[in-house]
């Protein structure tokens, strides 16, 4: 069983998914059984996972037993342990919260949940470029689906731009995955960054280009500056649990980046390293200016949070645009806390405008809300944590990455940062105080919120004050991670056993 | 045969990117699809065009390469299934929004 647990985030849920497809009439109240049960078991799975990588071994498992770089192979270091913790809490916290009742309002939800968690699982981590690219289809294909679940016009118009916006993207995915190909002669991304080293003067033109359109390609995912335009319409209008969800989604456009620009364009390629750098800095920057405007325009709170999401985007391509391992740990450590407090504001949002009748999430005069004092506290934290106030995790993280700045980064870093922070603080206690404070006079007469919801909300935005609390260890790990990255090969030769030898 | 493979994909690609930047759906649709065929063409192409080489290796030096035939193959899968989701997604829109604009409105602008 242990030899195959690299493999389980990637079967577990598809196995599940398909069950739950597959009965479809059956009892809802099943059907939320197993999918919690199954995410509940997706953390453990992790959590073993987490511990093993832990340790600093990298380990792959090589599907059908054909060994790298013919075969496909399953990689398992520090960083996509990483990812598949925060993947399976995030999970976990959102089939709880759907349970409520979102899952109802269309079929299939709960089977649709765990193929998507499959794909994302599976681009954590796959060693493989091509495979990069269908595990990407696994999960949009189950986003497209999952976003228009429920129905409704804002939800199918703003599907059609993102399913058109990601249909090209995949082209460009592919366009660019065969040019790689075709000038190194592999996919597998270890054996890749092996030959790159030793790659004739006259393909690094090629090679360049389609680096730097698998960028785009991940740009698009991860919702850098001229791309992001899809990602707040589509956020907005996503049911609640699936926008929360949807939180870990940028991050894996995040983690192909780090992945592949740290393996295949390191230390080793010679001109090719980093080519990546100065885009993602600047466009980082720029992401995070148009996105503090962004947050400070909305008049609905889930576009609101939608642009937040934008901002924490910004903010962790910023990491790696600096690029240290100083820099890259404290991004880790955005990461983490950006995809729980985000992904629990959407829960948040969804509960506020529950309680709100007709004027839902928008930002006017409604009526007051039953729950409005606990809910005040959950969205109060929830924005503190957000805008990066002390003592919650966003202040932390933010702390350590104008820390990581080198001295001429700071003048743009920190100004930039700290004045997006300054924005999303104006428009959450803009947000804050028309939602709770200024209502009609009457009865509040709202619906009752359960209990899973309480607790799916509360559960991720505990996370914040857990990450301070374990502020030491998270860190010891992330500083882990972000060495091991800087030195690929350590993950090169644990792939490639003999790349010492001439194929 | 080089610059005749490179010829039709480019135009197929140009054709694609067209046609999707088109206001109305279906031909954004049909633009997805052509960019689809670019995308498989040029795939199949990326090992290095070959002629006369042995499909299945059986002791020969000269033989195609077989990944980019998998990878085309398996593209094409998710471009279809791709294809047949657009559609119903655009069908759909049709329906619920009362017209097939991409952005869910008519223009102003008057028809042509």
């Amino acid at each position: 069983m242990m030899q195959h647990l690299i493999v389980l985030p990637v079967v577990l849920p598809l196995v599940v998914g398909l069950i739950l497809l597959r009965s479809r009439h059956g009892a809802m109240r099943t059907h939320r059984t197993v999918g919690v049960a199954a995410t509940a078991l997706l953390v453990a799975v992790a959590a073993v996972m987490l511990a093993r990588a832990a340790g600093g071994e990298v380990t792959y498992y090589a599907l059908g037993g054909w060994q790298p770089p013919f075969g496909i192979v399953l990689v398992l270091d520090r960083l996509s342990a990483l990812m598949i913790m925060v993947t399976a809490v995030l999970a976990l916290g959102c089939v709880i919260f759907a349970c409520a009742g979102d899952d109802e309002r269309g079929s299939n939800f709960h089977g649709l949940f765990q193929l998507q968690l499959m794909g994302i699982n599976g681009a954590f981590l796959t060693g493989d470029l091509f495979n990069l690219f269908v595990f990407f289809e696994v999960l949009l294909l189950a986003s497209y689906a999952l976003l228009i679940h429920g129905g409704g016009k804002s939800r199918i118009q703003s599907a059609v731009h993102y399913v058109v916006l990601n249909l090209v993207g995949s082209s460009l995915f592919l366009i660019s995955v065969g040019v790689l190909y075709g000038a190194t002669g592999t996919l597998n991304m270890a054996d890749m960054a092996v030959r790159l080293a030793e790659l004739p003067a006259e393909r690094a033109g090629l090679v360049t280009a389609g680096g730097l359109m698998l960028l785009v390609v991940f740009g698009l995912k991860a919702a850098i500056l001229p791309l992001y335009f899809w990602l707040p319409r589509a956020y907005a209008a996503a049911p609640a649990p699936v926008a929360a969800l949807f939180a870990i989604m940028t991050k894996v456009g995040i983690y192909a980046i780090l992945r592949v620009y740290t393996l295949i364009f390191g230390e080793q390629a010679g001109v090719l390293e980093a080519l990546e750098r100065p885009w993602v800095w600047w466009l980082s920057l720029a992401t995070m200016v148009v996105a503090g405007i962004g947050v400070l325009a909305a008049r609905d709170l889930r576009l609101l949070v939608a642009y937040l999401v934008v901002i924490s985007v910004g903010t962790l391509l910023a990491g790696i645009g600096m690029g240290s391992p100083a820099a890259v740990s404290a991004l880790l450590y955005y990461l983490v806390h950006s995809t729980f407090v985000t992904g629990a504001l959407f829960l948040i949002a969804e509960m506020i405008g529950l309680q709100r009748g007709k004027a839902g999430t928008r930002l006017v005069k409604g009526r007051p809300l039953r729950d409005g004092r606990r809910l005040a506290g959950l969205f109060f934290v929830g924005a503190i944590a957000v805008a990066g106030l002390p003592p919650l995790s966003g202040a932390l993280g933010k702390a350590l990455l104008m820390d990581a700045a080198a001295p001429w980064q700071q003048p743009w870093l920190w100004p930039i940062l700290l004045g997006t922070g300054l924005a999303a603080l104006v428009a959450l206690s803009r947000a804050g105080s028309t939602l709770f404070w200024r209502s009609h006079d009457g009865e509040a007469s709202g619906e009752a919120l359960s209990r899973s919801r309480w607790l799916g909300a509360g559960g991720l935005l505990a996370a914040s004050p857990l990450l301070v609390a374990l502020a030491g260890p998270v860190s010891d790990y992330t500083r882990a991670t972000a060495d091991q990255l800087a030195d690929p090969d350590v993950l090169v030769r644990a792939v490639l056993s003999d790349a010492g030898e001439s194929p | 045969m080089e610059s005749l493979y490179a010829i039709t994909t480019g135009v197929l690609t140009a054709c694609g990117l067209y046609l999707t930047l088109r206001g109305r759906t279906f031909p954004v649709v049909v633009g997805l699809t052509l960019l689809s065929y670019a995308v498989n063409l040029f795939l199949f192409s990326m090992g290095g065009l070959t002629t006369g080489a042995a499909a299945i290796i059986d002791g020969q030096s000269h033989f195609a390469d077989p990944l980019p035939q998998a990878l085309v193959l398996t593209a094409i899968v998710i471009g279809f299934a791709m294809t047949a989701f657009v559609v119903i997604l655009a069908m759909r829109a049709r329906s619920e929004l009362g017209n097939d604009h991409v952005d869910g409105r008519k223009r102003e602008e008057p028809h042509r």
